[in-house]
């Protein structure tokens, strides 16, 4: 018996049931659109996380204040503070490979002009902040290193801060007032959107750090730095570098924990991506199940049908079929179920993946791996769960078969 | 008698173990069906007709005894070789038609032909299905389903399977058991047509007014023949139809 004869018995078999049929592939056709929806969700969530974290410059080193732990609490990054005007200095002066360098200090405060006045971030940044993010302007330019160095009242503002005081005209030369502080606008930065968090990359105001210490903050330290080295092989050396510098100028004894910390963008970027990787597996296994019990679900039916078709079985043996023919056509009867509702759970995971992204604005990205596995998978499943009740069915002495009421 | 034997059997036995007790259905049974015989196989229930059909049939094995069927012996047959002896020397006619439901006369037919060794196109198939139905005088209906057709049209439908694959022997159990009795003269008809054109067929029934229209007569008990002899007031059931009170002439 050739083999397309097997394939023609065993589809007529399911035509012959299309609601049976339906209902079984349903089953798959849940667990492999979510495998691939969920797969889809988290790694657009890791890409995404990925993205936001290169925003933060290329070959960049953080300097975080504030120590990893002390007697065992956690005081998280910045609660200390630590990192000085003078750190920054020798940091960006001192150590070779270094290009550009920002420091971080930051207050939530109001910007006014004239009658309009809005709820801001206000950054302390230095000359290099926009080059080191890649971030350009739309009109006006950047803090001069004279700015930063005397302090001059000069602010860069985000796209929603400039629309929310100016409307449509332009900033630029206008005076905003920061705690009574008269600033002059002299740049307006490219519009980058929201972040992945849903907060508005766009809502913020720069000003030197030189002015921010002393008008805004009232403190000598910040919280932060950024900063750029020159390649990708020097980032090591660089944050080695650092610390050691950082240890000297803190009188750090040997064996005395660091009071600040450094991080490179890469070693941010594997956290971050590690828990949106997590993230992802978790979705994947929870979908996994679905489809597992998809497969049961064809078990259950192909157990079922092995039962009410025992007479079909026996008539098809008294024509002259052998065990394996029957094995054959339930076994493909099977792998047919899965396999076609895995297609049509990949077509439906994508257009889930797509939904999600058209009406949540999440990133998303249905991967061929995961189209590849959930399809690799759903075949399996119908071998796996197919086998048992085919061979049960093969087995059937045809006599008894015949003879089953 | 000088055609050549389809069926030969030689002290066939087959004995059931069922528990402690060991059950004879066929006691040493000598039987020889010549070519173009059409013969019925007669008893009560228990007297082990149907075990020795489906000994006949390939389907099961004897316990003793020796069974050539058209001139090859089948008794050491494995399982997949008897698989291919029923679909390309026997066809089965059953009591309940079993034909496959939600399933065209057509493909019905088919199915023996698929799970022949030859492999037949998709046309071939076709071609020798709807000359199977030809046969029976239902080739108009080769679309229908078995819901769609009559008790007599389901049994004809079963025997052009039976046909397909041009058996050397067809095999009906009870063909007529489902049947009233008119439609069951249409079947003996066909099977009458059949035979004379040199079908050789082996009927099990229990009505001795069905049996008239074989040609040979075999009765059973406790697993042994009793009586085997020619029937001698054999009816023709083309003409008894002829004659026959028709309920559709009823005014």
């Amino acid at each position: 018996m050739k083999f397309s004869a097997t394939w023609m018995i065993a589809l007529r078999a399911l035509r012959r049931n299309p609601m049976r049929t339906g209902l079984t592939m349903l089953g798959i056709i849940i667990g492999v659109a979510a495998v691939i929806g969920m797969v889809a969700i988290g790694t657009g969530a890791k890409e995404q996380v990925a993205s936001s974290i290169a925003q933060i410059g290329q070959n960049t080193v953080m300097v975080m204040s504030g120590a990893p732990s002390r007697g065992g609490v956690r005081g998280g990054w910045g609660s200390l503070p630590t990192l000085t005007r003078q750190d920054y200095e020798a940091i960006r002066n001192e150590i070779p490979g270094v290009i550009r360098a920002t420091p971080d200090v930051r207050k939530n405060t109001q910007v006014a002009a004239g009658n309009q006045n809005v709820n801001t971030t206000v950054n302390g940044a230095g000359e290099d902040y926009a080059d080191i993010r890649a971030w350009d302007f739309v009109e006006g330019g950047n803090f001069s290193a004279t700015d930063v160095r005397t302090a001059a009242k000069v602010a860069i503002l985000g796209n929603t801060v400039a629309t929310n005081l100016f409307g449509d005209a332009s900033p630029i030369g206008q005076i905003v007032r920061i705690q009574n502080a008269p600033y002059t606008v002299i740049g307006l930065l490219k519009p980058k959107g929201m972040n992945m968090m849903g907060s508005d990359q766009d809502d913020l105001a720069l000003v030197p750090w030189s002015s921010a210490l002393v008008r805004l903050t009232g403190t000598d330290s910040f919280r932060s730095m950024t900063v750029q080295a020159e390649s990708a092989e020097q980032v090591d050396r660089v944050m080695e570098d650092i610390a050691a510098l950082l240890r000297q100028r803190h009188r750090l004894r040997e064996g005395a924990e660091d009071d600040f910390q450094v991080r490179s963008q890469q070693e941010i970027m594997e956290m971050a991506t590690s828990t949106a990787r997590t993230m992802t597996l978790l979705l994947g296994a929870i979908a996994g199940v679905s489809l597992l019990v998809g497969g049961i679900g064809i078990m259950n039916i192909m157990l079922v049908s092995v039962t009410e078709r025992t007479r079909e079985i026996g008539v098809r043996l008294a024509v002259g079929a052998r065990g394996i023919d029957i094995l054959l056509q339930f076994l493909v009867e099977a792998v047919v179920l899965s396999v076609g509702g895995g297609l049509v759970g990949i077509g439906l995971g994508i257009g889930i993946a797509q939904a999600v992204s058209a009406k949540l604005g999440w990133n998303t990205l249905v991967s061929p791996e995961s189209v590849t596995l959930a399809f690799a998978f759903s075949a399996a499943i119908g071998i796996f769960f197919g086998f048992y009740p085919a061979r049960k069915a093969a087995g059937l002495d045809p006599i008894e078969a015949l003879r089953y009421e | 008698m000088d055609a050549k034997p389809v069926i030969r059997l030689e002290g066939v036995e087959k004995v059931y173990q069922t528990g402690e007790v060991a059950v004879k259905a066929v006691r040493g049974v000598s039987l020889t069906v010549r070519r173009g015989e059409f013969a019925a196989v007669m008893g009560a229930s228990g007297s082990g007709k149907s075990t020795l059909m489906n000994l006949i049939g390939c389907l099961d094995r004897p316990t003793a005894g020796r069974y050539w069927l058209d001139g090859e012996e089948v008794g050491e047959l494995t399982k997949n070789e008897l698989s291919q002896v029923r679909n390309q020397r026997l066809g089965f006619v059953f009591q309940g038609f079993n034909l496959l439901a939600r399933t065209s006369a057509l493909e019905n037919v088919e199915l023996p032909l698929l799970y022949s060794p030859h492999g037949h196109g998709r046309r071939e198939l076709r071609r020798r299905s709807l000359a199977a139905l030809e046969q029976v005088g239902l080739a108009a209906r080769a679309g229908h389903h078995p819901s769609q057709l009559s008790g007599g049209q389901q049994q004809r439908v079963a025997i052009a399977r039976a046909l397909v694959n041009e058996p050397a022997l067809l095999l009906a159990d009870e063909p007529t058991g489902n049947l009233d009795t008119r439609t069951s003269l249409e079947i003996m008809a066909i099977f009458q047509a059949l035979n004379e054109k040199g079908m050789t067929i082996l009927m099990v029934t229990h009505e001795p007014d069905i049996a008239r229209y074989c040609r040979r007569e075999i009765v059973m008990r406790d697993g042994r023949i009793i009586r085997d002899e020619p029937v001698a007031d054999r009816l023709a059931a083309a003409a008894e139809l002829a004659h026959a009170w028709n309920p559709e002439d009823a005014p």
